[in-house]
């Protein structure tokens, strides 16, 4: 007994030693991820908000946030997240409903629906949207021949055609976490109450709907951020008359060579986007803590 | 859920599913009618079939040096993000280290910092660097953004692993390098396929860095890009048709063998 734990204390600074050798050689492994990242993401970013604050002063953060044209832009861009976020919602919950509870063939075929898109080039997508939504485009040819209208309805190069093809884009981010929200829930929470002869509006919006809403939440996030960047479907679908954060940011840079500027509207996109995924990480945590 | 009646309100949300499902799947549906019409402009439904967009593609110089390039980048990006953040991966799901969260929250941020933002932020760069037009610039930048879905993907893959096997081989004289190349490399194959799928598509259809960084030098987004905002013409839709064939293809492949190594032993 005595010997073998004096075996032991023995053996202790080994095993420390061996465990210290294991990390060093465990974070070393990182260090060429690490100098890459360093080199070209961290330090570019970096820089060039640190454009942003030439001269020393926030002058450029003023012509951002105080001048009417550009305030104008920041709330476009909000107002078209928001739209984009509320309705990948409408049409991602009933969708990710289906998907939870219908039969495992149709589960199959649908994730291969929503996942599809999700693999196609963006480019493809939003030329099939200008093909779909042009004034001779196959909807307003539909529409015309079915007499539903008399003239080509102004689809494409405006707010409603860029919210189109972001809700697109965005609702396979939204239908995954709302999916998993609903397969993680209790089914025999909803038996119970049918059970005790609840309607199955009630049960829905009493049990389903808030036993649901992390998944929710994570959802709306992550749209309405992905949003707020949002570059190639504005700049195509909007033609050039729907300026979205993003597009004012590529103009700056490519049409009036205005770094500081450009640096400092970077900085307001990326300080609203770190913010808001921090704010909904905080959110968050009481809320998991109840989850099963 | 055991009790299945049709009742109404499965009806309605079959009904309203359906259609979003419609929704999705139209604009990748639209294109192929597209590719083979005969009608010099956009046209629905199409007059007649015809394969000269195909043609156009195939003998224009440029969209072929386009895809070249393209093709290029991604393989160089797919096979520098594997090296890097394959290594990252075992660093952060295995280390106790500290400093270890930071990396690992370093790692994820291409991932959420806009790609407008990085992108501007890299051309600055590259542009004191005189890189702008160099393709491996843009593969540079395109490891970036492929690196946290190659250490998401292959950490996930890791968490799964029983390190036990490891030691196993450890225990029967195996050197560290041999055990992880032998045992441990092999049994995450899967993870290390898709992550090289993954990778490799986030660089091929990565259109805004090379906007920036591309210069003169087209790439195949970029130069859809342009032709895009151009001249509208079914060429396109004929390069969409094969972008999505070449996809499918390398899912299915990719499947193939990433079920393959589950298979092995």
């Amino acid at each position: 007994m005595r010997a073998s734990s004096a075996a032991a204390l023995t053996l202790l600074p080994k095993i420390a030693a061996l465990r210290a050798r294991r990390e060093r050689a465990l974070a070393a492994l990182g260090l060429p991820a690490l100098l890459l990242l360093a080199l070209l993401f961290a330090f570019p970013v970096l820089r060039l908000l640190g454009l942003s604050l030439e001269g020393g002063s926030l002058g450029w953060y003023g012509k951002a946030l105080g001048e009417g044209l550009y305030l104008e832009v920041f709330w476009i861009t909000f107002r078209i997240a928001a739209l984009v976020t509320l309705l990948a919602l409408l049409l991602g919950y009933p969708l990710a409903y289906f998907l939870a509870t219908t039969t495992r063939f149709w589960t199959t075929l649908g994730f291969i629906f929503v996942i599809l898109p999700l693999w196609t080039s963006i480019l493809v997508r939003t030329y099939a949207w200008m093909v779909l939504l042009g004034r001779n485009g196959v909807v307003n040819r539909i529409l015309l021949d079915l007499g539903l209208v008399r003239e080509p309805l102004p689809l494409l190069y405006n707010e409603l055609g860029v919210v189109i093809g972001m809700v697109h884009v965005l609702i396979p981010y939204m239908v995954l976490p709302i999916y998993s929200a609903l397969k993680r829930l209790d089914p025999s929470l909803a038996q119970a109450a049918e059970g005790l002869g609840a309607p199955a509006s009630r049960i829905f919006l009493r049990i389903v709907l808030p036993l649901t809403l992390d998944g929710v939440f994570a959802g709306a996030i992550l749209v309405f951020v992905l949003s707020l960047g949002f570059f190639i479907t504005p700049a195509l679908l909007g033609g050039g008359r729907v300026i979205m954060i993003a597009v004012l940011i590529e103009q700056q840079v490519r049409e009036t060579l205005d770094w500081s500027f450009a640096g400092a509207l970077s900085a307001v996109l990326l300080v609203a986007t770190v913010a808001i995924y921090g704010l909904a990480q905080r959110a968050r945590r009481p809320g998991a803590e109840l989850a099963p | 859920m055991p009790r299945r009646r049709p009742r109404p309100g499965r009806i309605v949300l079959g009904a309203v599913s359906a259609l979003i499902f419609a929704f999705l799947i139209l604009p990748l549906v639209v294109v192929f009618p597209l590719s083979v019409s005969s009608a010099p402009y956009l046209q629905f439904p199409p007059p007649g079939l015809s394969w000269r967009w195909y043609e156009n593609y195939f003998g224009d110089p440029v969209w072929i040096a386009a895809t070249l390039r393209s093709l290029k980048i991604a393989t160089a990006a797919m096979l520098l993000s594997l090296l890097v953040g394959t290594p990252l991966a075992f660093s952060v799901v295995r280390g106790r280290y500290p400093g270890r969260a930071l990396l690992d929250r370093l790692a994820a941020a291409p991932m959420i910092v806009p790609a407008i933002v990085f992108s501007v932020a890299v051309y600055g760069l590259f542009a004191k660097l005189k890189l702008i037009g160099a393709w491996y610039g843009i593969a540079l930048a395109h490891t970036v953004l492929a690196l946290p879905f190659v250490v998401i993907v292959i950490g996930a893959g890791l968490r799964g692993f029983d390190e036990a096997l490891e030691a196993a081989a450890l225990g029967l004289g195996a050197s560290r390098w041999q055990a992880v190349r032998r045992v441990t490399l092999p049994q995450i194959r899967p993870s290390l396929v898709s992550a090289a799928l993954l990778a490799f598509v986030t660089s091929f259809d990565e259109l805004v860095v090379a906007m920036f960084l591309a210069g003169s030098e087209m790439t195949l987004p970029k130069k859809m890009f342009d032709n895009i905002r151009m001249e509208i013409d079914p060429t396109i839709a004929a390069v969409s048709v094969l972008q999505i064939a070449l996809i499918v293809l390398a899912v299915l492949v990719a499947q193939r063998f990433g079920r393959g190594a589950l298979e092995v032993k």
